[in-house]
């Protein structure tokens, strides 16, 4: 006889958010989102002060102190809780795979984060696998269309997930692009570093998108969005929204509504 | 080959606005990454790849054992096997052996070491003619020497229109459109050339130890005719390439042929081993074996050493965004995509190739297609880490990184300039919530707008969010029960 240990969710789990500084500058609207989701599930949402950056930009870019420096304050801003939920893929792999790497130098760092890294998930990740989050509070219709962003899917294998919510709102349904796995171009500072590259990769994502007749492509991660709402939008498409997962199934659409 | 990697952001943006190039990329999509993807549910991939690097780093693990270990079975079998230490090297003992046999003309199959040793070239000088066997190879030499963009599709930048008119010009022969015509025509020019060549260069896939062998995974009939006809074979192959066992062969060869091509097995698969020996029908008088280091031992021991699995077989340029978009030739070397941003940097030097580690999405497919599991975007970070620390980034880019850095440490400073930055975007976008130029900001508004906030910042708004919320709440909760 086999038996399964699986740690037990506990009844109200006390989660800290990390909004991440894009959502915080760009659009709070995500954070407050997620706050709803979470508390929605059942969950003590609690924001831990002094938030600003995780260091992926420094990290990516090979400034290996500037990262190391930001990660350690985020390691201790976000311990203590039972889990860690963080609204992009991109920001939720940086800390949950990367920070165990930049800690290499550091046993006690490193101890410290391999406590902490299994209590990391994206935001629909945590809902759907560990909250299992049945009632949507968003309400929509229509047709969108999911777009995979690298680090959520690769590094954090975020891609039923977020798919599997959505579903759960009536009225709305999405439809597969081509290639939704395909990278949009955004890769951070390789957006401005190689700007006409990146575009180029933008508007085969585009194309995929277009195709499929959706009013909204929704994706989990904010400089993707920023940067296929810029070259929709430059191209000439306003129709199209680009929306984060949190924004729809939290209802919270505002003048975004699809 | 001559460096070019350089020129990398000129070349791409000449590479973007060539609409038939965009054209035949696209052909990468269809045919590659879904043909890859179709093969690899043949096969377990997850294990058998686990398979595979353990067996490649068994190999890297004790290249000094197992190359000892395969020139002794070479020597056995009749064959020489030399060591250069550069691919410049390299060209001169392959020079040496052609002068020493007296050879007039070589053909040769592909190889993409040969580039490297820009074999070529110093064939020609020495006055030996160099003939390319393989139809992509030989339809670049015959278009003035062109550069393969591809490590094992090395005319996919091309279409058959412009072959068409290649070999019309160069065969001056009426046009052809079709694909069987035109294959024939090149081989009614090769034949003549197989039949009279004095000596056959060959890459190697691999090289195995306990046998002396060479392994050759290829498509088209040509490496028979190069291997077999002429009294001399050389095989050049770089020093990674060694596997220990015909085992470990069997196991690369599943994962190999698929993820290049998509095919279950590529159409030939030869495994030679020798001279010719008394009463064999074939087989050369003499067989060499030019391993070439060139830069390779310098990973050994690295942090890149996980690079020596590489098996070549281009599914990390197939699955590139980047690639996808610019081809090989804006790479600037011999390896073009994710390999060969790494491998460029390590064999021609970082400061001869600075965009090449940065020109990436890191965006991980790489990783998750490489059938020996080479971590590309941690190797394509390393070397970001190198460039940082050698100071070999603009200033501009360390200066913001270091102001950037210095405010997000500082909490109440940095809500206070994202504050600011906050207002100064919601005032820029105005009603329409976006901009489309803005000052500093070119890198992005030269190829997007830039959607703007709605609202004031998170961390300003949710102190006041939180505190109304509670007052709610405890109003609520205050009711009778």
């Amino acid at each position: 006889m086999s038996v399964e240990i699986t740690p037990a969710v506990p009844q109200n789990p006390r989660v800290a958010l990390y909004v991440t500084c894009l959502v915080d500058l760009m659009r709070p609207e995500i954070g407050f989102a997620a706050i709803k989701l979470l508390e929605h599930s059942g969950c003590e949402v609690v924001v831990p002060e002094g938030q600003t950056c995780c260091g992926q930009p420094a990290y990516n870019a090979g400034d290996r102190p500037a990262a190391h420096r930001l990660a350690e304050r985020v390691l201790e801003q976000l311990e203590g809780y039972d889990y860690v939920v963080v609204p992009s893929g991109s920001c939720g792999g940086m800390i949950k795979t990367h920070y165990l790497e930049l800690f290499s130098d550091d046993p006690s760092l490193r101890t410290r984060m391999n406590e902490l890294a299994p209590k990391v998930y994206e935001l629909t990740d945590f809902l759907s696998t560990v909250m299992k989050l049945e009632d949507i509070p968003g309400r929509a219709e229509g047709c969108v269309t999911y777009h995979d962003s690298c680090s959520g899917l690769r590094e954090l294998g975020v891609q039923a997930q977020p798919r599997a919510l959505l579903a759960k709102i009536p009225g709305l349904s999405v439809a597969e692009m081509r290639d939704s796995r395909g990278c949009c171009g955004f890769g951070g500072t390789f957006s401005l570093k190689y700007g006409n590259v990146s575009a180029a990769i933008a508007d085969e994502k585009i194309s995929n998108i277009q195709a499929t007749g959706a009013q909204a492509v929704v994706l989990g991660d904010l400089g993707c969005m920023l940067h296929i709402e810029g070259r929709l939008r430059r191209i000439g498409d306003d129709k199209t929204q680009v929306l984060h997962v949190a924004e729809v199934l939290a209802g919270e659409l505002g003048a975004t509504r699809p | 080959m001559q460096i070019q990697s350089m020129h990398f952001q000129a070349r791409a943006t000449e590479k973007l606005a060539d609409i038939r190039l965009q054209r035949n990329l696209r052909r990468l999509a269809d045919k590659f990454v879904t043909a890859r993807a179709q093969a690899m549910t043949e096969i377990d991939f997850e294990a058998t790849r686990e398979a595979a690097v353990e067996r490649r780093n068994r190999a890297i693990g004790r290249l000094d054992l197992w190359l000892e270990q395969f020139e002794a079975n070479a020597n056995k079998a009749g064959a020489t096997v030399l060591f250069a230490e550069s691919a410049a090297q390299a060209s001169e003992m392959v020079v040496a052996i052609a002068k020493q046999h007296e050879v007039k003309t070589v053909t040769k199959s592909k190889s993409m070491v040969s580039e490297e040793m820009a074999l070529n070239t110093a064939l020609a000088q020495a006055g030996i003619e160099p003939i390319e066997t393989d139809l992509g190879e030989y339809i670049l030499q015959i278009n003035d020497n062109e550069a393969p963009s591809h490590i094992i599709a090395p005319v996919i930048h091309k279409d058959k229109e412009e072959i068409s008119d290649l070999f019309s010009k160069v065969h001056q022969r009426p046009k052809l459109s079709d694909i069987p015509e035109l294959t024939r025509e090149a081989r009614e020019q090769l034949r003549p050339k197989f039949l009279g060549a004095d000596m056959g260069v060959t890459g190697g896939n691999f090289v195995i130890a306990e046998t002396g062998s060479v392994a050759l995974v290829t498509n088209e009939g040509n490496e028979g005719m190069v291997t077999i006809m002429p009294r001399v074979h050389v095989v050049v192959t770089g020093i990674e390439k060694v596997l220990p066992t015909l085992e470990d062969f069997a196991t690369v060869a599943r994962l190999l042929t698929r993820s290049a091509t998509g095919q279950s097995i590529s159409n030939y698969i030869s495994l030679l081993t020798g001279t010719r020996a008394k009463g064999e029908p074939d087989g050369p008088d003499h067989l060499y074996f030019v391993l070439v280091d060139g830069g390779r031992s310098s990973l050994l021991g690295s942090e890149f050493q996980d690079m020596l699995r590489c098996i070549r077989c281009g599914a990390c340029m197939n699955h590139c965004p980047v690639y996808q978009k610019i081809g090989g030739h804006a790479y600037g070397w011999v390896y073009p995509g994710p390999m060969g941003s790494v491998l460029t940097p390590a064999y021609q030097g970082l400061e001869n190739s600075l965009d090449l580690p940065q020109a990436a999405t890191l965006c991980g497919e790489c990783h998750v297609v490489c059938p020996v599991k080479i971590p590309l975007p941690d190797l394509l970070r390393k070397l970001r880490e190198r460039q940082y620390e050698r100071h070999l980034r603009p200033w501009a880019e360390r200066v913001s990184f270091s102001l950037w850095a210095y405010v997000a440490v500082r909490p109440p400073l940095y809500r206070l300039a994202a504050s600011m930055a906050s207002l100064f975007l919601r005032i820029s976008g105005g009603r329409r919530h976006r901009v489309g130029g803005l000052p500093l900001a070119n890198g992005w508004t030269a190829y997007r707008d830039l959607p703007t906030p709605r609202g004031a910042t998170f961390s300003a708004r949710y102190p006041g969010w939180a505190t109304a919320r509670s007052f709610a709440k405890s109003a609520t909760s205050r009711g009778p029960r």
